[in-house]
């Protein structure tokens, strides 16, 4: 074989090509066969027939090597890019490893911004765009009755307000065409609370209340045994429970056996049909921050007469939407009250998703958070195209040197976004265990309340999420230094002199754009975050019109067999005991504690005229005598209770100033006589108001009536003490043990984890969004540090030589420091600008500061300048301590 | 066609253009040449199966291509055994020698079959 020479290299001069190969490797064999038979004598013309029959089917043959060779050139190319990927990985392997401290400090925050947004995205994910854990999910519904009425009224009766009598709600049942089923709980919880007796020790148990058709509603099957039967949801039927798969666990340590035994709940023998699943949280949608051990059956007949008991839950038809619902609703529920006149109100209802009940209000907060790590991406996407980019001027010989060795540009392009896709891909892999350890403590903090946050993890759209803003991270941050790379001047760059001064100009204000912008971003996330500290600060500044301080709380259990005279006795009798108690300066029990459950009663000033809708509600409070004094509550006029307001004696009542003004608006309310529920009752005093829905809302009309006169739901004891709760409780146990036995074995709160668990929500958010802010300012202080410093060092020879003409170190210091000082402020501006945006978008989220609130903009845009000073700072004393000479003669 | 020209079996043109390479790069049309040269006209190979299977080696590995000149200065398409067609062509030939004695001593056996075997 004879190589072809030069000039003969024509055929394939733009690329291979795999047809012509075949066709041109054919008509050679043919050529060649002609050949040998002329010169065995053939003429032209039967040579070239011969040849062609003896080839047989020419064209058949060349179709198949054309295919064949196709499939070849496919696999060569492919084979080819995945070496040259493998080639790249491990060149960015080989480089990345030998420019350690670099690769660490990318990764890390990498890793940090990745973690933060995968966290957060699970949050997201859980609590807004995942389905509840029920099937078809979409079809269930909330019903909130007092459509009507105005927010500020709706609130003020608190739960009473938005729930139902059960024959308002037999009626909907009965008359609606939108639903598949209706069904009901009792959110009043006060009245499923039992103490677990007969075995070790008496046990609070947490029980709700749900009718019958609960279950099967919302799809919900046990794990063990079965569900309610008809008879047991009864009046006279046999007493049920189910059980919660956690309650079934640590309290009967997961035996199945169980099933179908009885067991004692508050005295009475109740048969356990079933347990529910484990993927059952009634707390998690239902009641936020609680959980529940029990469901009992919703017995109607038994409840008929208990006013507003029921909160309702409808699933509807399939193809039926929320709006048609509504619509139905709308007309329905007024036609029952036509047949209803007896009824208080019509009940009239808002229909909502059950999901936009359960994450509705969130859905901002939510919003917000995620909104801060998109920005903690950015700012770790500038800062590290920032980093490249210095890392890419050093160098520029070496991108020079391979593209002058042939690599092009698309090559050495490729060369740069494997580098930045093996970054990011480490960091993503470290952002997400420090993901899995951040989703899994968030998931065991229980006491939060909000809703589903037992179920966040880490699952396959996180990790989908991940991966895309991993890529994306990696092509954006790889970006900036290819384009660089590849609009370079290949000359430039190979001559030793290095860095021409156009091209460094340029390039160094790329890195002023992305600093600019990062401290930008750094300054909305953080007058954000100081915003929301703000509110946070306000809310825990409210005052709450208690003192939870010094004060705890215990559940208590007494039997006073449904007798209000005996109960007098009984809970005087405990409380005198638990006032003997040394350092125990007052006591006293109420039903219900402040920010917790809430029921409302009906309250008129006898004697008065009201217009037929008017909201004549107030929230009801059954506490005995002290309750106000351990709780720290201010009692401006009048007296407190006293253990002669017997069941006999003239009923009284306190009322708070919020009632005072709205029954009694200009008069003094002390003596008059209120209807209670219609009947008539004294008022013997006025309380300062309390915040009773939360910390964020104003007070609502409030009444307090005795234990004496009126059923209570529950019975908290409050006991005000010097002493710290744990140091108190085994002598508190030990009197509440001695008068009854059954006491469960329930822990005494401070009074403080009340207040806690309210701002526990608000606590969260600001938490994770200071958190961020904070990450961003770091990350944006290390941004302005990277390119002041760079600048100086780039300078070296330049300020060497202002320093030889004259120029003194303090003259140098303060050439470097006002040029941080001009991005700064640059950033600071567009910071606080956006900032306004930022701060319109959170004012419903704020809390008694204006989304411009002044102090938190000066503050912030203070700290960033003071931060970004911090920063020029230390190049600037290198660049004043430069040696004239020595840079000089470096160079 | 001529009687003393053998059908190729199934499988053997493969070594036959491997041997046929042994001695250095050669065109497809010298290949064919080479084959029915070397079995004294014995065996014919034609052209309709012989660039398929070269293309076949070529994509399997076993021979490698390159333009270059014939003999008569025209450019024509060389192939080349590489390692991995030589340790092939190796492998075949140890099987093909193995059939073929093995074919050969019973065509040419002469003991009647033994009592067990009828």
């Amino acid at each position: 074989m004879e190589r072809i020479p030069l000039w003969r290299r024509y055929a394939r001069l733009f690329g291979p090509d795999p047809k012509a190969d075949v066709s041109d490797e054919l008509r050679f064999h043919l050529e060649a066969k002609i050949d040998d038979l002329t010169g065995q004598g053939w003429s032209l013309d039967d040579a070239r027939r011969e040849a062609e029959r003896q080839f047989g089917d020419l064209r058949a043959v060349q179709r198949a090597g054309e295919r064949l060779c196709q499939e070849r050139e496919r696999a060569k190319r492919r084979h080819d890019y995945w070496g040259e990927c493998v080639q790249d990985l491990r060149y960015a392997l080989r480089t990345l490893s030998k420019d350690r401290s670099f690769t660490i400090i990318a990764v890390s925050i990498l890793a940090l911004g990745i973690a933060a947004n995968t966290a957060v995205f699970s949050v997201v994910n859980t609590v807004l765009l995942r389905p509840l854990p029920f099937p078809h999910s979409e079809q269930l519904t909330w019903l909130a009755a007092g459509r009507n009425l105005n927010a500020g009224l709706r609130e003020a009766a608190g739960l009473s307000g938005v729930t139902y009598t059960v024959a308002a709600y037999e009626e909907f049942q009965r008359h609606n065409r939108s639903f598949q089923s209706i069904t009901s709980y009792n959110p009043f919880l006060g009245n499923s609370e039992y103490t677990l007796t007969g075995r070790s020790q008496p046990q609070a148990v947490q029980g709700v209340m749900v009718a019958g058709n609960f279950f099967e509603t919302l799809g919900v099957h046990p794990a063990l045994g079965r569900l309610f039967t008809r008879e047991e949801c009864q009046k006279g039927g046999k007493p049920a429970a189910l059980l919660s798969y956690s309650f079934w666990q640590h309290e009967f340590a997961g035996d199945p056996a169980i099933v179908g035994q009885s067991v004692r709940l508050s005295k009475e023998s109740v048969t356990v049909v079933g347990v529910l699943p484990p993927t059952f949280d009634f707390g998690a949608v239902f009641s936020p921050g609680l959980r529940f051990d029990a469901f009992v059956p919703l017995v109607m007949d038994q409840v008929r007469n208990w006013g507003n008991t029921l909160a309702v839950i409808g699933r509807l038809k399939p193809g039926v939407s929320v709006t048609r619902a509504q619509a139905e609703a709308d007309i329905l529920f007024p036609q029952i009250k036509l047949a209803h006149p007896d009824w208080w109100t019509d009940y009239s209802s808002t229909i909502t998703g059950l999901k936009d009940f359960v994450s509705g209000k969130l859905r901002r907060s939510l919003i917000t958070l995620w909104s801060a790590v998109g920005m903690i991406l950015l700012i770790v996407c500038v800062n590290l195209s920032n980093l490249m980019l210095a890392r890419s001027s050093a160098r520029s010989k070496e991108f020079a040197m391979r593209s002058a060795l042939g690599a092009g540009r698309s090559r050495i392009f490729r060369q740069l976004l494997t580098e930045s896709l093996v970054l990011s891909g480490a960091g993503a892999v470290l952002g997400l265990s420090l993901a899995f350890i951040l989703t899994i403590y968030l998931s065991h903090q229980g006491s939060i309340a909000l809703p589903l946050l037992s179920s966040i993890r880490v699952d396959g759209a996180a990790l989908a999420w991940t991966l895309l803003i991993t890529i994306s991270v990696a092509l954006l941050f790889g970006l900036a230094p290819g384009l660089k790379v590849s609009s370079g001047n290949l000359q430039d760059s190979l001559k030793d002199t290095g860095h021409g001064l156009s091209t460094g100009r340029k390039h160094e204000r790329l890195r002023a754009v992305l600093v600019v912008s990062e401290l930008a971003l750094a300054c909305v996330l953080l007058i954000g975050a100081g915003l929301l500290l703000r509110s946070f600060l306000k809310v825990l500044d409210v005052d709450l019109g208690f003192q939870p301080s010094r004060a705890a709380v215990i559940k208590i259990d007494y039997d006073d067999g449904s007798n209000a005279t005996r109960r007098g006795a009984v809970l005087e009798e405990i409380l005198r005991n638990i006032d003997a108690i040394p350092s125990i300066q007052s006591a006293g029990i109420a039903d219900m504690l402040p920010l917790g459950r809430n029921r409302s009663w009906g309250l008129k000033a006898k004697g008065r005229a009201y217009a037929k809708d008017e909201n004549l509600s107030a929230l009801v409070r059954v506490v005995t005598p002290g309750y106000l004094a351990a709780m720290g509550m201010h009692l401006r006029e009048g007296r407190d209770f006293s253990w002669r307001d017997a069941p006999k004696t003239a009923r009284v009542v306190i009322i708070n100033q919020a009632a005072a003004r709205r029954f009694w608006p200009g008069e003094n309310p002390l003596g008059r006589v209120a209807l209670v529920d219609d009947q008539d009752t004294q008022v013997i005093g006025v309380l300062a108001d309390v915040r009773e829905h939360s910390l964020e809302l104003s007070a609502e009309p409030e009444m307090y009536l005795p234990f004496t006169q009126a059923d209570p739901e529950g019975a908290e004891l409050v006991v005000r003490t010097s002493l710290p709760p744990a140091a108190i409780a085994p002598s508190i146990m030990k009197t509440l043990r001695a008068l009854n036995p059954s006491q469960p074995a329930t822990e005494l709160r401070p009074l403080q984890t009340i207040v806690n668990h309210a701002v526990s929500p608000r606590r969260f958010f600001v938490f994770l969004v200071a958190s961020f802010a904070l990450l961003g300012l770091a990350l944006a202080s290390l941004g302005i540090y990277g390119v002041i410093s760079y600048s100086v060092t780039r300078r070296t020879q330049e300020i060497g030589i202002r320093m030889a003409l004259g120029a003194t170190a303090p003259q140098v210091q303060i050439g470097v420091i006002a040029k941080t000082l001009r991005l700064a402020l640059v950033g600071v501006a567009l910071g606080a600008l956006g900032s306004f945006a930022a701060g319109r978008w959170i004012s419903s989220l704020l809390f008694g500061t204006r989304p411009t609130d002044p102090a938190t903009f000066t503050g912030i845009i203070f700290l960033l300048c003071v931060v970004a000073l911090a920063a020029g700072y230390l190049p600037a004393r290198r660049a004043s301590r430069i040696d004239p000479m020595i840079a000089l003669r470096t160079n | 066609m001529d009687k003393t020209q053998l059908e190729l079996i199934r499988g053997t043109l493969d070594v036959l253009i491997l041997k046929a390479l042994v001695w250095g790069p050669l065109h497809g049309y010298a290949i064919t040449n080479l084959i029915r040269r070397q079995t004294d006209e014995a065996l014919l190979v034609e052209e309709g199966t012989l660039y398929p299977a070269l293309w076949r080696l070529e994509s399997k590995g076993l021979v490698e291509t390159e333009w270059g000149l014939s003999e008569n200065n025209r450019r024509a398409k060389f192939y080349r055994l590489t390692p991995a067609g030589r340790r092939h062509l190796r492998q075949e030939t140890k099987t093909w020698e193995a059939y073929a004695t093995a074919v050969g001593k019973l065509l040419g056996a002469t003991q009647p079959p033994l009592a067990g075997e009828r």
